[in-house]
């Protein structure tokens, strides 16, 4: 029985790992589709970390940032975030919208939606991919996406699991492409009993 | 100018004139300055949840909590030789449009009351406030003036 993200070994941290590669490969699937291009996926990463540390990992406090974060709930319950920089959004966006209405906050309404779908099919291909592999009953919100300095959006999933403890967990998952500078981040928060029904499910005892 | 102080999340930090203390990229956490104008002393707290209630049996980081965070912290300032303490608040946004329901629904608008009732409990007057919407603050707050100094991406910097 596992307590909080600290009481996470080594064995579990592998089986988390294996599970983040899997659900990022289909997610890279489906953003290779959608760019029609080749999107690679470096090794994962299994993070636990303090909250300060968490915000640097993924970018530093004050780094511009777009997130879209999609909510799962149901028999495993956790969120998924969809992370880039501001200039990778607009390298990105710039593939797949061509309109020049860039707005104050220097993405247009056309490019923001975009960038939200593609939250939205990363996220939902991940997530899938961890139902179809446990066998468990997973809903996936609607996307909801943000864009403030990275400490601010990442305060969300902070609060939500840092309730218990000075740590939190993560799954990070980097991608990229060869031709454009793409560099992004699908990051999944889980609750702990999440996290011990899937290994279960998975035929590791915890 | 002097060296900033950093605060991080469920982190506080207390010192004096001419200090300035900073905590970057709040979002629904909050962030609280406590100062005594006379003797130019103060503190910035950034807490990220409203209730110890809602704590584990285990929990020690009492600086995570508004209302545990902030009797430490008026303790300590009063232990440095503060007696007339006010509040400026900055932070409590809704980062994403997501459905106020469930424990974490609206944790920004919760974590502004809970701030609110813990400072009103110990008597602290609110002087000045930028709460609530949808953006990040970066709150950097000055011991020499008492000035809390707010800056969001896209806005202009606020002097509270």
């Amino acid at each position: 029985m596992i307590n909080n993200y600290e009481e996470l070994n080594d064995m579990h941290i592998d089986v988390l790992r294996e599970i983040g590669n899997i659900g990022a490969g289909n997610a890279a699937t489906s953003l290779g589709m959608i760019l029609n291009a080749e999107v690679g996926i470096q090794l994962p990463k299994v993070q636990i970390t303090d909250f300060d540390s968490t915000v640097d990992a993924l970018g530093g406090a004050e780094s511009m940032t777009v997130g879209v974060l999609l909510n799962f709930s149901g028999e495993a319950n956790g969120l998924i975030m969809f992370l880039l920089k501001m200039e990778d959004a607009e390298n990105i966006t710039s593939v797949l919208v061509h309109d020049d209405e860039d707005g104050a906050e220097g993405l247009s309404e056309m490019k923001l939606s975009a960038i939200k779908e593609i939250g939205n099919i990363l996220g939902s291909a991940y997530v899938n991919s961890i139902a179809l592999l446990t066998g468990l009953q997973i809903d996936i919100s609607v996307p909801y996406i943000a864009i403030d300095m990275a400490g601010a959006i990442l305060s969300v999933p902070i609060i939500e699991f840092g309730a218990v403890g000075d740590k939190v967990m993560f799954i990070e998952e980097g991608f990229y492409t060869d031709e454009e500078e793409l560099n992004s981040d699908v990051i999944m928060f889980a609750e702990v009993d999440t996290l011990q029904r899937i290994m279960g499910r998975l035929g590791l005892e915890v | 100018m002097s060296e900033l102080i950093r605060v991080g999340i469920s982190d506080y930090a207390k010192s004096r004139a001419p200090e300035i203390i900073v905590t970057y990229a709040l979002g629904s956490c909050v962030g609280i300055c406590l100062y005594d104008s006379l003797r130019k002393i103060g503190g910035l707290s950034h807490i990220m949840l409203p209730e110890s209630s809602m704590a584990s049996r285990t929990e020690t980081n009492r600086m995570k909590f508004a209302d545990t965070a902030l009797t430490d912290i008026t303790r300590d300032l009063v232990n440095m030789g503060a007696s007339r303490l006010t509040a400026k608040i900055a932070g409590g946004a809704q980062m994403f449009a997501t459905p106020a329901m469930g424990a974490m629904g609206d944790i920004g608008g919760r974590n502004v009351r809970a701030v609110k009732a813990a400072l009103a409990r110990l008597k602290i007057p609110i002087i000045a406030e930028d709460t609530g919407r949808d953006y990040g603050r970066t709150v950097y707050f000055d011991l020499s003036t008492g000035i809390m100094k707010v800056q969001s991406i896209g806005k202009s910097t606020r002097e509270l």
